[in-house]
C-alpha cells in the first residue's frame, strides 16, 4: 500500500494545536513531523489536519428504504462531510433488532467509505414492549441501542432496559418524546403553527421524556444519551442533571441551532424534522448548550427521504432533512466556537460516547488508526441539492452560503476524499 | 392579470377593497334577468376538490359560468388520485391541457402553496386544512358591509367556537383586521389556537359577556368528533355556554347580524329558531359568494375588459 503525506497543514486534536506534516501507511498514522514526504502528497496547506468526525446520528435506509439512500450513498456523503464513522439507526424495514439484521448491516457496509457502527433497538421491532437481545448484539460490536423515530414510552420497561444495559456495558439513546401529547403534531406548536393553522406538538412533548429519563437515569445508576435535544427546557434539565453528576449525555443538530419554526411558513416540507424547528428561543438555548459543554456532541440527524415523499403536503411528508454534507459547515458558520472546540463537538466527544475512541477522535500521533480530515475553514460555498453525493435531496439549506469545507478525508489510511471529491 | 389568492395577505387592504368593490358590479350582473356575460370566454377553470365540499365548489362553478368561463371538475373520489396519484402529478397533468385557474380545496394546510410550484396556473385557495379560506372572508367581508351599511371602523365581529381548526376564522381574522373591525374569538380554551401571539383580537371565554357588545356574531361550525379528542366534556355543555340560543339571541343590539359559514348544526352551535331569523343572514352569505367569486376569477383571469 502506498504511503500518504498530507503536507503544509496545521495538526489539531485534543491536544491542541501544532504545525506538521503527517504521513499515512499501511492504515495507520507513521510519522508527524517537519519536512516529511511520501508516494502521495495531499496538499494540506492552510487546512486543519483533525482526527475524523463521528456521526452519532445517521439514518443509512438499508435495508428497507433504499430509494432514499444507501449505505454507500450515505457514507460517501458522509466522507465528503469529513465523517470517518458514523452510528447507523436502527428505525430500518425490518429495523436492527436481533444478531442476524446486524450482520446484514455489516455485510452491507463492506460498501462503504467510512466506518457504519450498528445502533441496535431496545424494543423488538421499535414497538416498545419486548427487549431487544441486547447482549447478543453486543457481542458483535453494537454499543449503542435507541428505538429512534420513537421514543420508548413505558416508564417501567425503559428502566429494565437501563438497568439490562448497563450489566453489558452499552449505552441507551432515547428519542425523547411522549407519543401522546405529541400526537397529531408536524411542527413547533407555537405562534407559527397557530398562524399557519398546522397542528403542532409543544416543547414540552420532548421535555416530559428528558424529565423521566433523567429521572431514571438517577434511579438505576446507568448511561443515557439524549438524541438531538432541541429545546430550551432540555437544555437546562441536562445542564442541571450534570451538575447533579449524572451519567447524562446529549446531542445537537445543526437545524436545531440554525433554523426555527419560521421557516415552515412557505409549508415546504423539507422543513419538516422530528423534533420540530423550534423558536430562536431554543435555538440560542442550544447554541448556549453546545458552547458551555452541557451537550456533548453534534450530531447530524441525516434522515434522507425521496423526493415524491417529500412533495406530499406537509402534514402527511415524513420528517428529516439531510445533514451529512453540510454539518461540520453549518458549524463553522454558524456557531461562536474555536475551531478546536467545533472539533471536539463533532470528533473525539461523539466518539467517546459511540465507544469508538480507539478507533476515532484519538490524538495524532504514530500507531494510531488513520481516521483522518483535512478541513479548509476559510473555504466559501453554496449548498446545491443536486451536488450532494446522498441519494435523496432534501437538504434544507438549497442556496446558502456556508465557510468552510472538507478538503481530504482519510479513513482507514485510504484517501476516500481527495480535493472535496469522493474517490470511489 | 395574474396570480393567487391563497391568502388574504395576498390582498392587503387595497386588494381587499378593490374586490369588495368589483362584487358590487358582479351582483349586480347576478341580479339580471340572463345573469351571464362573456368576459371569461375561453378560459378554463378547473375544480380541485379534496376534500367533499358542495356549497364551495358550486359556488365556484357557479361564478365562473356567469363569467362564460369553461369550467371542469375533478373528483377526486373517482380519479387517479385514489390510485396513489402525487399531488404534483395530478397538478400537472390537469396543467398540461391548459387550464387557467385552479380551485383547490385539501384536508392539509399548505396545499395551494405547494402546487403553485407545480402549473402556471393561477391557484384560487378555496380551503386548506385550518389554514385559510380567503373566498369566505371576502363574502363574510362583503355581507357584513352590505347588511351593516357602513363601513368596518368600530364594527365588533364576535367569532364564536372552534377558532382553532377553523380556516374560516383565520381568513375572517385577517380580513376583518385589515378592513378595521374589531374581532374578538369567544371560546373555550380547548377551541382556541395554542399561541395568539400577533393575533390582532381580543379572547373571552364567556360568550354571555360578550353578546351585548357585538354588531356580528358569527358562529363556526362545532365540529361533532371534537368531544372524542376531549376538546369539550360533551356538545350539550359546549352549547350550554357557547350555542347561540334565544335567549343570548335577545341581548344582541338590534341591528347586530348572526352569520354562520355553513353547514350549521342546528341545535349545538345555533339554536333551530335562530336560524330562521331575519337577522341571521346565512342565505344573503351563500348568495354573495356567487358574486364575490365572480371578482376573484374575473380580477386573476379577466383582461380587464368587456364586463
Amino acid at each position: 500500500m502506498s504511503t500518504i503525506v498530507l503536507k503544509g497543514g496545521e495538526v489539531l486534536d485534543g491536544g491542541g494545536r501544532r504545525r506538521a506534516d503527517v504521513v499515512v501507511s499501511d492504515g495507520a498514522i507513521a510519522v508527524v513531523g517537519a519536512d516529511l514526504d511520501a508516494d502521495v502528497v495531499l496538499d494540506a496547506a492552510g487546512c486543519v489536519v483533525a482526527p475524523g468526525l463521528v456521526d452519532l446520528h445517521t439514518h443509512l435506509r438499508q435495508p428497507g428504504r433504499e430509494e432514499a439512500e444507501t449505505v454507500e450513498t450515505g457514507s460517501r456523503a458522509a466522507a465528503l462531510g469529513g465523517f470517518t464513522a458514523v452510528v447507523a439507526m436502527p428505525n430500518t424495514e425490518p429495523a436492527i433488532d436481533d444478531a442476524s439484521s446486524v450482520r446484514e448491516l455489516h455485510a452491507l457496509a463492506r460498501t462503504a467509505l467510512c466506518d457504519v457502527e450498528v445502533a441496535g433497538a431496545i424494543t423488538v421491532g421499535r414497538a416498545g414492549e419486548r427487549l431487544t437481545p441486547m447482549a447478543e448484539m453486543a457481542e458483535l460490536g453494537v454499543r449503542l441501542f435507541t428505538d429512534d423515530g420513537t421514543g420508548v414510552q413505558d416508564a417501567r420497561l425503559m428502566r429494565r432496559a437501563l438497568e439490562y444495559a448497563g450489566g453489558i456495558g452499552v449505552t441507551l439513546a432515547q428519542h425523547c418524546e411522549d407519543a401522546a401529547l405529541a400526537s397529531g403534531g408536524h411542527m413547533h406548536e407555537g405562534e407559527w403553527s397557530s398562524r399557519l393553522g398546522m397542528p403542532g406538538q409543544p416543547a414540552e412533548a420532548e421535555e416530559l421524556m428528558v424529565m423521566r429519563d433523567i429521572a431514571l437515569s438517577r434511579l438505576t445508576g446507568a448511561r443515557v444519551h439524549l438524541q438531538h435535544l432541541s429545546t430550551a427546557g432540555s437544555v437546562a434539565m441536562v445542564r442541571a442533571a450534570r451538575a447533579e453528576g449524572l451519567a447524562v449525555t446529549a446531542e445537537a443538530t445543526p437545524h436545531h441551532f440554525t433554523l426555527t419554526d419560521a421557516s415552515c411558513a412557505g409549508f415546504d416540507p423539507v422543513f419538516k424534522v422530528n423534533p420540530p424547528l423550534r423558536t430562536d428561543a431554543d435555538v440560542a438555548a442550544v447554541k448556549a448548550g453546545l458552547a458551555d459543554g452541557t451537550l456533548d456532541a453534534i450530531a447530524t440527524d441525516h434522515a434522507p427521504h425521496a423526493p415524491h415523499l417529500k412533495e406530499q403536503p406537509f402534514d402527511q411528508a415524513p420528517p428529516g432533512m439531510l445533514g451529512l454534507e453540510t454539518a461540520l459547515a453549518l458549524a463553522l458558520t454558524e456557531l461562536d466556537l474555536s475551531l478546536d472546540e467545533i472539533i471536539g463537538l463533532l470528533s473525539w466527544r461523539p466518539a467517546a460516547i459511540a465507544g469508538i475512541a480507539d478507533r476515532h477522535g484519538g490524538r495524532i500521533e504514530p500507531g494510531r488508526p488513520a481516521n483522518l480530515c483535512v478541513i479548509d475553514p476559510a473555504a466559501v460555498w453554496v449548498v446545491d441539492p443536486d451536488r450532494l453525493a446522498s441519494r435523496a435531496r432534501n437538504t434544507p439549506y438549497a442556496g446558502r452560503k456556508l465557510t468552510g469545507r472538507v478538503r481530504h478525508t482519510l479513513w482507514r489510511g485510504e484517501a476516500v476524499v481527495i480535493d472535496g471529491e469522493a474517490q470511489r | 392579470m395574474t396570480g393567487h389568492l391563497r391568502s388574504v395577505d395576498e390582498l392587503g387592504v387595497d386588494g381587499l377593497t378593490e374586490l369588495l368593490d368589483l362584487t358590487d358590479h358582479m351582483a349586480e350582473i347576478c341580479a339580471r334577468p340572463i345573469p351571464k356575460v362573456p368576459a371569461l370566454r375561453g378560459r378554463t377553470v378547473v375544480s380541485l376538490f379534496y376534500e367533499d365540499s358542495t356549497r364551495t365548489r358550486l359556488s365556484f362553478e357557479t361564478a365562473a359560468r356567469r363569467l362564460s368561463a369553461d369550467t371542469m371538475n375533478f373528483s377526486v373520489g373517482s380519479s387517479s388520485v385514489n390510485k396513489g396519484e402525487s399531488l404534483r402529478d395530478t397538478n400537472e397533468t390537469i396543467s398540461a391541457m391548459g387550464v387557467d385557474a385552479i380551485v383547490v380545496r385539501h384536508g392539509s394546510s399548505g396545499v395551494p402553496w405547494q402546487i403553485a410550484q407545480w402549473t402556471p396556473a393561477s391557484v384560487i385557495n378555496a380551503g386548506d386544512g385550518w389554514h385559510e379560506h380567503p373566498t369566505q372572508a371576502l363574502l363574510d367581508c362583503y355581507t357584513i358591509r352590505q347588511e351593516l351599511g357602513r363601513g368596518f371602523d368600530g364594527v365588533h365581529v364576535g367569532i364564536v367556537g372552534d377558532v382553532k381548526h377553523s380556516r374560516v376564522a383565520r381568513s375572517d381574522v385577517r380580513a376583518l383586521a385589515l378592513l378595521g373591525a374589531r374581532v374578538t374569538l369567544v371560546g373555550p380554551p380547548t377551541l382556541l389556537p395554542p399561541s395568539l401571539a400577533g393575533w390582532p383580537v381580543d379572547v373571552s371565554h364567556d360568550l354571555d359577556d360578550v353578546v351585548p357588545k357585538l354588531d356580528v356574531c358569527y358562529l363556526l361550525r362545532m365540529q361533532l368528533e371534537r368531544q372524542e379528542q376531549a376538546l369539550v366534556p360533551s356538545l350539550r355543555e359546549y352549547t350550554a355556554r357557547y350555542g347561540l340560543t334565544l335567549d343570548r339571541v335577545a341581548r344582541l343590539p338590534d341591528h347586530a347580524l348572526v352569520m354562520h359559514p355553513g353547514p350549521m348544526n342546528r341545535g349545538v352551535e345555533i339554536a333551530p329558531e335562530v336560524a330562521s331569523l331575519p337577522r341571521a343572514v346565512v342565505t344573503k352569505q351563500v348568495t354573495n359568494g356567487v358574486a364575490v367569486r365572480m371578482a376573484v376569477l374575473y380580477r386573476l383571469l379577466g383582461s380587464g375588459v368587456e364586463l
